[in-house]
């Protein structure tokens, strides 16, 4: 078709509209709505942290975070983290391999399996640890004349941290690694690579995007778990106190400056997840499964 | 698109070729494989295939999917192990020797290069993860990656990442990267599979030219035909995990064992016919055709559309009713309906034949072959 052929037909038409797009009335409602909520449920509580945590002052606001017990739960917090997050990233990696390149039996029960403490709510997590490991659990009394103290000390916190945060790597791993399949794999051993230089040299590789974003998610909740930890700790200030239970503690003895100077600080770190999760999804986005699925 | 593809037909008609190290084996590998079966829970994929891969043979495996072609394939490469059978590299037991002992050269459809390596890096990988006794030094390895690079003629994109390559420029990364570990063999699995016509037409001429050059023992998987019979020295067909035939394009083109191998390889067209008094009948009529050494009785006719001759009489010859011609190249098919259970038919006819008129054509195939009723196509 020519221009002159074409021209009239541009002229009868007078504005190109999207086939599938809304009403704008309806349009600007959805968006209006869609931001109103995000500002009442999200943004105002986030703003209020940090108001109230400066509200009495910087001083007060950095004697409340270098106060010996605020000081050792923000310890314990990172010790747990420090922990549970690499335990959860051999296991996350072992588990995906198997899902992943191999058949098997109960693969799929595995698959489901791995979800589990998603469904599951974190104060169960936690009592289940105190059913086996407590003065009157299963093993308790073995651990007691072993002198072994798992509850209401820092292996349980571990343990029930690690049951909370387990899905997060394998999550991300498992559908990226079954897309990518074993081919790879498949060249590398038939150039004569171990299963090790394998492993390290193309698998990792190709999937250290999406390992690091399930990382990154593993650490969050890591450090902001409350539920599961809170049954298992004992919340002995000083000792077994998380920055959650820290601030749940302080919160409930009135101390607000000092609650949510501690607030802040975890608020900081779901800021920091947050712009690390962002980044990771705009520049990797094709070797990210998640982004994907959600 | 277009200016990249003439770039691969050019370079591939006036490439030079370093022939350093990648010289041609003095003897490559034979390649013995005895009564392989392997079976998948109770699914059987292979039922006992026996074959020999003669020094610097090009041989296609070539199969409908589900034939086990790839399977052998695999098992060739160590990365499926026989239920029961021998393999054999120069009569040495090959099945003893893990994937990277047996030192192959894969090559995958999918070209499954390292995506986080550039090409050189892609090139190198064999050489670098070899146990530090056997490994050259980094500038070797450099070096050698290099020459390869120059042979599958991609000088001057060492420092590519696969993303950013064509898929004919990946596949003959591939082969450079499977080339670069100095294999004992070859082995392809629908090396061009992934590629559009064009490609695919020019990297066959380059495989070829690539081993004419290295005369390495070359197995190669295709569903392609087309792809076999112009690559192979000789063709496996394979069906249903079974050897149907082993022999020369021309043997498995000409001379098909059975049916499968008739329709599998090639156009055909297929008429239920009996076979008397040393003639070949349609319904009740004897034709000009001899009835050969097959006993009598009900048989199938499989001729191909381009072997036909038109005839003037009808008498004695096949004919039909014209349903739909169409242009087919240079030539013109026709397809009929022919005899009483109107059989459907193709021919090829010259393109300047005049049919307007015509509703029926009577001809003659100039080759074909008969196959009793009861063998299975």
């Amino acid at each position: 078709m020519t221009d002159a052929a074409i021209a009239p037909l541009l002229l009868s038409t007078p504005r190109p509209k999207a086939v599938t797009t809304e009403q704008p009335l309806v349009r600007y409602a959805l968006i209006g709505v869609a931001i109103i909520f995000l500002v009442v449920f999200l943004f105002l509580p986030l703003a209020s942290v940090f108001v109230e945590a400066l509200r009495a002052g910087l001083g007060t606001y950095f004697a409340s975070i270098t106060e010996p017990d605020a000081v050792s739960a923000i310890t314990l917090t990172l010790l747990i983290a420090a922990i549970a997050v690499p335990a959860n990233v051999i296991f996350g990696l072992a588990a995906s391999w198997a899902i992943a390149k191999f058949d098997f039996s109960g693969k799929s029960l595995l698959n489901s399996l791995i979800d589990l403490p998603f469904s599951v709510s974190p104060v169960i997590s936690g009592l289940i640890y105190v059913l086996l490991f407590g003065a009157q659990g299963y093993f308790g009394p073995y651990l007691k004349s072993e002198n072994i103290q798992i509850i209401f000390a820092l292996p349980g916190m571990v343990l029930a941290t690690i049951f909370v945060t387990f899905p997060f790597v394998a999550r991300e791993l498992v559908p990226l690694m079954q897309e990518q399949g074993t081919q790879d794999e498949e060249a590398a051993l038939s150039l004569g690579a171990s299963g090790w230089k394998t492993f390290f040299k193309v698998t990792l590789p190709n999937i250290r995007w999406a390992l690091l974003y399930g990382v990154v998610l593993c650490n969050a909740r890591a450090m902001g778990e409350f539920g599961a930890v809170s049954v298992v700790s004992g919340h002995i200030r000083g000792r077994t106190n998380t920055m959650p239970l820290h601030v749940e503690i302080l919160y409930n003895e009135y101390n607000f400056a000092a609650a949510f100077a501690v607030a802040s600080l975890l608020a900081l770190l779901a800021l920091i997840t947050l712009v690390i999760k962002i980044t990771l999804e705009w520049r990797y986005v094709d070797q990210i499964a998640a982004s994907r699925r959600h | 698109m277009d200016a990249r593809v003439t770039n691969e037909v050019n370079s591939a008609a006036g490439g030079t070729w370093p022939l350093s190290w990648a010289t041609r084996w003095e003897t490559p590998m034979q390649v013995t494989i005895e009564n392989v079966v392997r079976t998948f829970g109770v699914t059987p994929a292979l039922h006992g295939v026996s074959l020999d891969i003669g020094s610097g043979e090009l041989v296609a495996l070539l199969g409908p999917s589900g034939s086990g072609k790839t399977t052998l394939l695999r098992i060739l490469a160590g990365l499926d192990v026989p239920t029961s059978g021998r393999v054999l590299f120069d009569g040495e037991d090959a099945l003893k020797l893990t994937v990277q002992q047996r030192n192959v050269g894969l090559v995958f459809q999918s070209y499954a290069l390292f995506r986080h390596m550039t090409v050189l890096e892609n090139i190198g990988f064999g050489l670098r993860v070899r146990p530090r006794s056997r490994r050259p030094s980094r500038k070797e390895i450099k070096r050698r990656a290099l020459e390869l690079l120059d042979l599958v003629q991609l000088s001057g994109l060492e420092k590519r990442f696969p993303a950013q390559l064509s898929g004919g420029q990946r596949q003959r990364v591939a082969f450079a990267r499977a080339l670069a570990i100095e294999p004992r063999v070859l082995l392809l699995d629908e090396p061009f599979g992934a590629l559009d016509a064009k490609v695919r037409r020019e990297l066959r001429r380059w495989l070829l030219e690539i081993h004419n050059k290295t005369g390495h023992t070359t197995v190669f998987v295709t569903h392609d035909q087309e792809e076999a019979l112009e690559l192979a020295d000789r063709v496996v067909v394979l069906n249903h995990g079974r050897i149907e035939q082993v022999g020369t394009p021309d043997e498995v083109y000409d001379q098909p064992n059975s049916p499968f191998v008739f329709s599998f390889i090639g156009e055909s067209s297929v008429l239920p016919v009996r076979l008397e008094e040393g003639r070949v009948w349609l319904d009740s009529r004897p034709l000009d055709l001899p009835q050969g050494n097959l006993p009598s009785g009900p048989a199938q006719l499989f001729l191909r559309p381009h072997d036909v001759e038109i005839v003037v009489d009808p008498e004695r010859a096949l004919w039909g009713t014209i349903s739909t011609h169409r242009r087919h190249e240079g030539a013109r098919r026709v397809e009929l309906s022919v005899g009483a259970k109107n059989s459907r038919v193709e021919i090829e006819i010259p393109a300047d034949l005049r049919l307007e008129l015509a509703r029926e054509i009577a001809f003659l195939p100039r080759r074909y072959r008969l196959y009793p009723a009861s063998a299975q196509g």
